[in-house]
């Protein structure tokens, strides 16, 4: 597509110059006067009666303002659940660890003291005995009829279970398959880990009744909403502000329950209380993902043309889940079938509490339609003797395919999976490495090839999600100032829609300011999640500028006795087509529109500003293919990624270099899932991966060179974008664990999915009895 | 709590102040000193988001006793650039090729970058590699920020 001249740039981005020289203002650097440091007790035992809990020494220890327990703050709990999600069971509303605690980490006792280093010494004050009893890990024990249960209030340790409904068509296409694939995919449990750690400060004002509150979110507007529900009161007496933000990849999208306790404590006290979590506590005790399961089995002819797919999907969502009991069934379900032409698709799925911490989003957290099926399509393509490349290319939904509508009813238009894959095969020169993993083979390397191709349902809008808003506005001297309901965590939401108002509006980006994350100034907006921001805000923002730009006309061609339609803007000018001086600049219209209002035409308004609330459709589907390849060490189970393409397409891109950030970063999450990151728990509930010495995050020494193809096939909105910020992830573990799997082809070792650390690798090396 | 005196110059000013003993130079730096530009990411010497220039040497500041700085010069990333607002061209690297996105880790990257290059004008991409794998980056997948410091190399500039 062509570019204009501000969209489909590559320009740097107007975020960076303050985040490079130390000026970025993030949650741990909010001053507020007066501000008191909160720490927590939290539980050391996964499952017990809490049978002592003493805070008198805690009280009484130097600087500390207040020790509050559940019997404090609980009964001040009014609404946890939140608007929008499916009906379902919701663990108590237990801000605080009441009568038993449920997962390691759970908080106790919040302290709140004069600064972090008294508040840390008092919690060690605290005596607290806790009888231990055996906690409930397993989601094959937890499922059992006379399993303990995590949450004995609820009464299941299932709160959510989507069925495997009877279906005489699937079971027929099983009944008459060629080839029958059976395969159970694990993805295990990793964090989102943002390198800043969870904030947040609350400042309840007693006289006015009104609450501020900075946070470190990606949703101003949900904390709002939240909060008003949590404490019972209006949300016009709540204000949000949130700070720069050092990611957040899903972890931040709601708050959770010791974030609820330090709003509570400074409701209780009068006084502002702040809270800045430590990396401990952000591994084993904000929120974690994946973790999850899926039986598979696939039907297809005798020219492995795919008849059917089946998915029996069970999530460990641990004990308490950032969005009350849901897994991500609901979002697993339409998309089964991926990038494929599959006529028949069951689903199934549990969600299964366990003594663990509790799973929050995490960048494509419904990615097991693509991370399963992947794997089942060369699990498939070994099993028939096909090659994976050409399994897929037989299978895969193709231009005149379109619109697809999947065996879910929901239909899939604008998308270029086997473009993608033809590219991401041409990138990567997939014959010629085949020659050479033949060759390397004959050598004793074992080299493998990968492929994960994803459609990814981004901008899923409904509900709460639907929709965005965005005021355009420019002031009497010209200057353009943009609201946004969005909380950018790091995705360059400020450059890039300063890029798609100066397309439609005509003016340069520096005379442009865009203002986020504040409640008070911004209309009410879901956040930056679910790779919405390009299509939501970005249309938005378009219509609200072509808007105003109609009134600058309008009022220009009156001033200038012209017709509108021989005018034209540029450089913040309007201006008579083919003249050089006959034209207005933007500073002239803003006197005229605030301070000249009378020589304005009858009927014209005064002022300059437009207001637009754009509602997008269900899904705007976006699609990447990557391949990587690797070497794996036989000796040494070491996984070395040589080389990693992604072909995309996002439909327009309004800056490629944003685009590419975003792949770069979410494969880099995929492979680091993959190959390092790992949260482990031992037999007790005892996390033992709490610390970056033992929870290893990929390195600059670890990561590839990571290539970028673009195929841009416009989506039906006006601006024609996707979203595609979690794309990356979605596709990435699949590639490379199919390309760890196609190395060790040789040995005849069965992978089925993740961890495939070393010792992993060298284990299954073994059982296949090398 | 036991304090002691220090006295240390930050960013070439030159302050005395009394802490306990017990707290980091990082909590000094940002919160006795203000200068906030310096992150907490682990606060136990892996991420690298702390890191600043003790006498010349990357250090984790998160690490250290803010009194076992007495008597050092410390540069933060602060002090890296010109006050009227001038990147420095490590800094106009990173922002060209796009080497940060929430900009949380970018501190001690850009830090630790200026100590490298003073020492290694002529890396080759394995030396970069290695020596930005003290820091960690979760938004950027290291491609921009790996570019970025060989575009500042490549053009020659070591500070």
């Amino acid at each position: 597509m062509t570019a204009g001249r501000f969209m489909g740039q590559a320009i740097a981005r107007t975020e960076d110059p303050r985040l490079l020289t130390g000026r970025g203002r993030y949650i741990a650097d909010v001053v507020v006067p007066g501000a008191s440091d909160a720490a927590f007790l939290r539980s050391e035992v996964a499952r017990g009666t809490i049978v002592g809990l003493d805070t008198e020494a805690a009280r009484s220890a130097p600087g500390v303002r207040a020790v509050f327990t559940a019997a404090d703050l609980n009964p001040r709990v009014h609404e946890t659940s939140l608007a929008g999600l499916l009906e379902a069971p919701y663990p108590p509303k237990y801000c605080l660890a009441e009568k038993d605690v449920r997962f390691v980490g759970d908080p106790i006792a919040i302290v709140v003291a004069e600064n972090r280093y008294l508040a840390e010494d008092a919690v060690e004050l605290i005596e607290v005995d806790i009888d231990p009893q055996v906690p409930v890990l397993d989601v094959d024990a937890a499922r059992d009829r006379d399993s303990d249960l995590v949450h004995p209030e609820v009464g299941t340790n299932t709160p959510m279970v989507i069925p495997l409904f009877d279906d005489p068509e699937l079971e027929a296409a099983f009944a008459q398959a060629a080839h029958l694939v059976r395969d159970t995919v694990t993805m295990h449990r990793y964090v989102q880990v943002p390198m800043e750690c969870r904030g947040i400060i609350a400042d309840w004002n007693p006289h006015d009744k009104q609450l501020t509150v900075w946070s470190s979110t990606q949703s101003v507007h949900g904390v709002q909403a939240f909060l008003a529900g949590l404490l019972g009161i209006g949300t016009n007496q709540i204000r949000v502000l949130q700070p720069d933000v050092g990611g957040g990849f899903g972890q931040k999208t709601m708050l959770m329950r010791d974030e609820w306790a330090v709003v509570l404590a400074a409701t209780l006290l009068g006084r502002p209380v702040r809270w800045i979590e430590d990396r401990r506590e952000n591994l084993v005790a904000a929120a974690h993902a994946r973790d999850e399961k899926m039986d598979l089995s696939m039907a297809l002819d005798g020219d492995g043309t795919i008849t059917a797919i089946r998915g029996e999907h069970i999530e460990n969502i641990g004990a308490y889940q950032t969005m009350g009991s849901m897994g991500s069934g609901a979002l697993v379900a339409p998309f089964l079938s991926n990038a494929y032409k599959v006529p028949k698709v069951g689903y199934a799925n549990q969600a299964v509490y366990t003594n663990t911490c509790g799973k929050a989003p995490y960048r494509g957290p419904f990615l097991m339609y693509a991370v399963g099926i992947e794997q089942l399509m060369d699990t498939a393509a070994r099993q028939i003797g096909i090659d994976p490349l050409e399994l897929r290319r037989r299978n895969v939904i193709r231009t005149q395919d379109l619109p697809y509508t999947l065996p879910s009813t929901l239909c899939m238009d604008a998308i270029t999976p086997a473009e993608t894959l033809d590219q991401a095969a041409s990138m990567i020169d997939y014959d010629g490495f085949r020659a050479e993993q033949a060759v390397a083979r004959k050598q004793g390397r074992y080299l493998g090839i990968g492929i994960g191709l994803c459609v990814e349902p981004s901008a899923i809008a409904f509900g709460g999600l639907a929709t965005e808003a965005a005021v355009v506005r420019m002031d009497h001297s010209g200057k353009v100032t943009v609201l946004l309901g969005s909380s950018s965590t790091g995705m360059s939401v400020t450059t890039t829609m300063k890029q798609v108002v100066a397309e439609h509006l005509g003016c340069a980006p520096e005379d442009i300011s865009i203002v986020q994350g504040d409640t008070a100034a911004t209309g009410y907006g879901a956040g930056t999640m679910g790779s919405r921001s390009a299509v939501l805000y970005g249309n938005a923002v378009a219509a609200a500028s072509i808007e105003l730009r109609s009134k600058l006309l309008d009022i220009a061609a009156d001033a200038l006795e012209a017709a509108v339609e021989d005018l034209d803007i540029d450089d913040g000018r309007v201006f008579v087509r083919g003249t050089a001086t006959k034209g207005m600049k933007f500073a002239e219209l803003g006197q005229l529109a605030y301070m000249g209002h009378d020589m304005l035409a009858p009927g014209m308004r005064p002022g300059l500003e437009a207001f637009h609330r754009y509602k997008a459709p269900p899904f705007t589907f976006s699609n990447a293919c990557h391949i990587c390849t690797c070497e794996v060490d036989v000796d040494t189970g070491r996984v070395t990624i040589l080389r990693y393409v992604v072909s995309e397409d996002c439909g327009r891109m309004i800056n490629p270099k944003v685009v590419e950030g975003q792949i770069f970063g979410g494969v880099v999450q995929g492979l680091g899932g993959v190959l390092y990151e790992h949260m482990i728990y031992d037999d007790d509930g005892n996390p033992l991966t709490s610390t970056f010495v033992d929870y290893l995050l990929p390195t600059a020494c670890e990561v590839p060179t990571i290539e970028v193809g673009h195929i841009e096939s416009p989506a039906a909105n006006p601006l024609g974008v996707k979203g595609m910020g979690e794309g990356g992830a979605i596709a990435s573990p699949a590639a490379v664990v199919n390309a760890v799997a196609d190395a060790l082809t040789p040995f005849g070792v069965t992978v089925s999915g993740s961890p495939l650390g070393p010792k992993q690798i060298l284990d299954m090396i073994a059982t296949a009895g090398h | 709590m036991r304090e002691m005196a220090l006295t240390l110059t930050v960013n070439g000013e030159r302050f005395s102040r009394t802490v306990e003993v017990r707290r980091t130079l990082a909590d000094f730096l940002r919160d006795d000193l203000c200068l906030t530009g310096t992150h907490l990411g682990c606060e136990h010497g892996v991420c690298g988001a702390c890191t600043v220039l003790l006498d010349g040497d990357a250090v984790r500041s998160c690490l250290m006793f803010a009194v076992q700085a007495d008597g050092a010069e410390v540069t933060t990333i602060e002090g890296l650039s010109k006050r009227d607002g001038g990147l420095t061209p490590i800094q106009a690297a990173f922002q060209a090729e796009h080497g940060l996105q929430c900009g949380y880790c970018t501190p001690g990257f850009v830090v630790s970058a200026h100590a490298f290059l003073a020492e290694h004008p002529n890396p080759s991409d394995e030396e970069i590699r290695e020596a930005l794998s003290g820091n960690l980056c979760r938004c950027t997948g290291y491609q921009g920020i790996i570019a970025a410091v060989k575009r500042a190399a490549n053009t020659g500039v070591s500070s």
